[in-house]
């Protein structure tokens, strides 16, 4: 028998140098070369988020014994204040607020992470209503960009939950560690246009929540929602959006 | 007073008992603690008329001899043992199938992702479980076995990833296909949130797999003394060609692994990874998927190969439908029956004179519920 070590290190980088890594950051602050941390281009895998932060000086506790002064700010939320140095200024500054900001803020970012995560679809682009230009007078269709901003942020966000609840055995309250996405990736085979449709096995004609309902009680092994429930309206956004384009079909099985 | 038992308390003590059983695994306990699981699966199942039919084989499938057969098991995903029982029950239910097999199968191909989060009792549980198998057992990585503590627990218990061997005339390879470029750093992930990121099927923040340089050298250093018309098989745990990118139905240097191939007169690749029948050819390689154990994984939304004939959707009402285990017949010439043995449904085998026809002849029955 022929066989192959294959090293434990792959990539080229160990988890155990993360410290390291992360050390030479809180020694050497700003890495010299590049540009500034916000500018740098991100590359297609890692997500501008993340990047901001992995380029990012981490936490500054150390530079003050290392004769870099630095100056607290305090944080308008109240918050602990934050240490800078003393010579960064304009958006390298900026950057290096919010970076700390988010690292002790783990979940700000929770919409965005859990958009590029699990490939979340972007709701319909509502932009053509601003061209319009019957009933300037009126309030009613008289939209904003601001309005436009909005409601898109507010459905992807109440998607990203669903999503979020979809992807996970705890949050589902699965007895047996098993969440959706182990059965449909990206909400393959859950079919919402297909609603309503007559479900021999639960011998009546089913809307999409019941069949929700039906494999959190069945594979899922959780307790059933009821209709109303925030969970449950947040599953049902994320499938539905999932199928973007589909047409609607009911009765099709 | 009449004492009711809710569905859930029987089932929470069947569950109890079903791994106080599991406690003491030796031969005897594990045929009875099986035929216990067989008996639960069964019975939360609709009622289905699972007969083991023979599947009508062309002409030319019904008179040749298979050289030899062997059987698989895969993807198992087990948890700890009582964090789910209803895995641990399909991966003892296939080595009860394979125990079954009547002559038994010169070897049990195990096809990867042994365990769901690369835990140390779950790689056990499942070794513990394996071990009862009465053929000699070979055993290929998954990405859900390594990416906890980078396959050293897989390693400890089962050996390098990376192997060859010879049975009876055909060169058997087993590459770990699911090498992923270090996603983890820069995220600053803890050994679980990588193996929680590679875990799911749908996460985009990992990267795609890949064979790798080193065990592309490895490869072609093994097969460089073979004449031409060796007989072949590769098992890797992705299928090693491009399907699917975004859940991984995918082996990023497939091409070049290909190459290294392409001198051959024929050569069978058997992968993991995609939990369902799935087929496909490019020029003299034939592939060919492994049933999972433990759920089914719908077919990607496209980039399913031509020749594949897709498994009706499975019963969301049975847990079980849509795994199961299977065995492959290999034949003189080195191609080989693959039988997809279906739990709850008859199996389907997709034969050599399928595959050497490019479909035209042997065509294995269509699926009554086909992917939309
Ligand atoms: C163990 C596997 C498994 C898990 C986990 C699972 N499902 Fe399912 N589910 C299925 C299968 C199999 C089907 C049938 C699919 C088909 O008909 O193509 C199904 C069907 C459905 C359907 C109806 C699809 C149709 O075609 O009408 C919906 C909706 C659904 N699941 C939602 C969910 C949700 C939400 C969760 C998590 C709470 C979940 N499922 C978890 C296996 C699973």
């Amino acid at each position: 028998m022929r066989t192959m070590r294959i090293p434990r290190r792959i990539g080229g980088v160990v988890v155990g140098t993360i410290g390291v890594l992360l050390a030479l950051l809180v020694l050497g602050g700003v890495p010299k070369a590049g540009p500034p941390a916000g500018l740098a281009p991100a590359a297609a895998e890692s997500p501008p988020v993340v990047a901001v932060a992995a380029a990012a000086p981490a936490p500054a506790r150390s530079p003050s014994k290392n004769d870099q002064p630095t100056v607290q700010i305090g944080a308008c939320d109240g918050g602990a204040p934050v240490e800078v140095s003393k010579d960064l200024k304009g958006k390298a500054l900026a950057d290096s607020l919010m970076d700390q900001w988010k690292r002790s803020h783990p979940e700000a970012n929770w919409v965005t992470e859990e958009k590029e995560k699990h490939a979340l679809k972007p709701p319909a682009d509502n932009s053509g209503l601003l061209k319009g230009a019957q009933g300037k007078s009126h309030t009613y269709g008289n939209y904003t960009e601001r309005d436009i901003l909005l409601w898109a942020r507010e459905t992807e966000k109440f998607v990203a939950e669903g999503s979020r609840i979809f992807h996970s055995a705890d949050l589902l309250g699965s007895e047996v560690a098993v969440s959706c996405d182990m059965c449909h990736p990206h909400a393959a085979n859950t079919h919402p246009e297909t609603y309503p449709k007559y479900q021999v096995q639960l011998g009546r004609v089913a809307l999409l929540r019941d069949m929700i309902n039906w494999c959190i009680e069945n594979p899922v092994r959780g307790e059933k929602l009821a209709a109303d429930s925030p969970t449950m309206r947040a599953l049902e956004a994320y499938i539905l959006s999932q199928r973007k384009g589909v047409p609607m079909e009911y009765g099709k099985h | 007073m009449a004492t009711h038992k809710s569905v859930e308390t029987k089932y929470l003590e069947e569950r109890r008992q079903f791994f106080r059983g599991l406690r003491n695994l030796d031969r005897r306990s594990f045929l009875k603690v099986s035929a216990a699981a067989l008996g639960a699966t069964a019975g939360w199942a609709t009622p289905h008329s699972f007969t083991p039919v023979t599947v009508a084989q062309g002409a030319e499938g019904a008179t040749s001899q298979p050289a030899f057969r062997f059987a698989y098991i895969s993807d198992s995903h087990l948890y700890e043992r009582d964090v789910n029982d209803r895995f641990v029950r399909g991966l003892l239910r296939a080595v009860d199938d394979v125990n079954n097999l009547d002559p038994q199968p010169d070897f049990v191909f195990y096809g990867g992702d042994l365990a769901q989060l690369g835990q140390a009792k779950e790689l056990e549980l499942g070794a513990q479980i394996l071990k009862n198998l009465k053929a000699p057992l070979k055993i290929m990585v998954g990405e859900h076995d390594w990416y906890l503590d980078m396959g050293q627990k897989w390693q400890e218990l089962f050996g390098p990833p990376t192997y060859s061997f010879d049975h009876k005339g055909v060169h058997f390879v087993v590459l770990m296909s699911v090498l992923e470029r270090d996603f983890w750093t820069a995220r600053r992930m803890t050994a679980m949130e990588r193996m929680q990121t590679v875990a799911g099927l749908d996460n985009g923040w990992q990267n795609p797999f890949m064979v790798g340089p080193r065990q592309r050298q490895w490869l072609a250093d093994d097969l460089a003394k073979l004449p031409d018309d060796a007989r072949i098989i590769v098992f890797s745990h992705s299928p090693l060609y491009k399907l699917y990118k975004p859940w991984n139905f995918w082996t990023d240097d497939a091409e070049e692994v290909q190459a290294i191939l392409k001198r051959f007169k024929q050569v069978v690749v058997i992968h993991g990874h995609t939990h369902q029948l799935l087929t496909n050819r490019i020029g003299n390689i034939h592939f060919h998927g492994m049933l999972a154990t433990a759920w089914p994984w719908p077919y990607a939304p496209e980039g399913t190969p031509e020749l594949t004939i897709q498994m009706s959707r499975p019963d969301p009402f049975n847990p079980s439908d849509g795994c199961g285990d299977g065995e492959v017949h290999v034949h003189p010439d080195g191609l080989v029956d693959k039988v997809y043995s279906l739990w709850n449904r008859n199996p389907i085998t997709v034969t050599r004179t399928y595959m050497a026809s490019w479909g035209k002849q042997d065509v294995p029955p269509k699926p009554n519920r086909p992917a939309y």
